[in-house]
């Protein structure tokens, strides 16, 4: 990672529109996958709001947990959803391009590569719910 | 330009890091705390969320992510050119998943 940017001004930029994403298929995907980040991290947040509520005590993290069951909320979530297992998808695939994976001489193939993740990625979801069950009060 | 270079594999790394949480340990998450709590396939009373390892699980799994989307929506404004004001995104993005950072430490020590 050596040498010098050469002077912004002195850089070619081409004028984009801002709507350049819209003007093919994989540029759009591409976009859908960037924005997932946008959707977990509201997640996150939501989630955050969640275990605040302990802090006011056990019955407004129940009633905090109730509030989610209504029909906006569970179109929150189901969109949410959607877009998480999409960039789980997207960086197993990736993964399997940034982390080539050897075998001896043999590369392995990518496809591979991305199932081996899907499957450990089946094992980690089951591993956290059991967890939860277990420690649920 | 200068501190661009040299922080850029920083914020890298943490964008990694959180894809990879969010690749792995999300869905779940939000397949427990969406639908199986709110429709009551699940009870729970949050009790969970005093043990101290839980603490840091969770607090891995929000943080991480929070830099990920940092370091996607910042280079995805600057796509849809908003470059220009790029240091203020900048400022926006990272900022935000340290303000983040410092929530969620501090709930997770109240809980």
């Amino acid at each position: 990672m050596s040498g010098t940017r050469p002077e912004q001004s002195k850089l070619y930029h081409r004028k984009m529109p801002a709507t350049w994403w819209l003007k093919k298929q994989s540029y759009f995907l591409f976009m859908l996958r960037e924005l997932s980040s946008v959707f977990i991290a509201l997640f996150l947040v939501v989630y955050l709001v969640q275990i605040y509520q302990l802090t006011k005590g056990p019955d407004a993290y129940i009633a905090f947990t109730q509030k989610l069951s209504s029909p906006g909320w569970i179109l929150f979530h189901v969109v949410v959803l959607l877009f998480a297992v999409y960039h789980s998808i997207t960086w197993f695939q990736s993964s399997a391009v940034v982390l080539p994976v050897r075998l001896g001489e043999r590369l392995v193939p990518r496809q591979t590569v991305t199932a081996l993740h899907i499957v450990a990625w089946a094992v980690v979801s089951l591993a956290v719910l059991i967890l939860f069950l277990a420690l649920k009060g | 330009m200068a501190a661009e270079k040299t922080t850029e594999p920083f914020w890298w790394g943490l964008f990694s890091a959180g894809g990879v949480v969010a690749a792995f340990l999300v869905p779940i998450q939000i397949i427990i705390i969406g639908f199986a709590l709110p429709l009551g396939w699940i009870s729970d009373g949050g009790a969970l969320y005093r043990i101290w390892w839980v603490k840091l699980y969770i607090f891995v799994l929000i943080v991480l992510p929070l830099y990920h989307w940092a370091h996607r929506f910042y280079f995805t404004l600057n796509d849809i050119g908003l470059k220009p004001i790029g240091k203020l995104l900048a400022v926006l993005c990272y900022g935000g998943a340290i303000a983040g950072t410092i929530v969620t430490a501090w709930i997770l020590l109240k809980v």
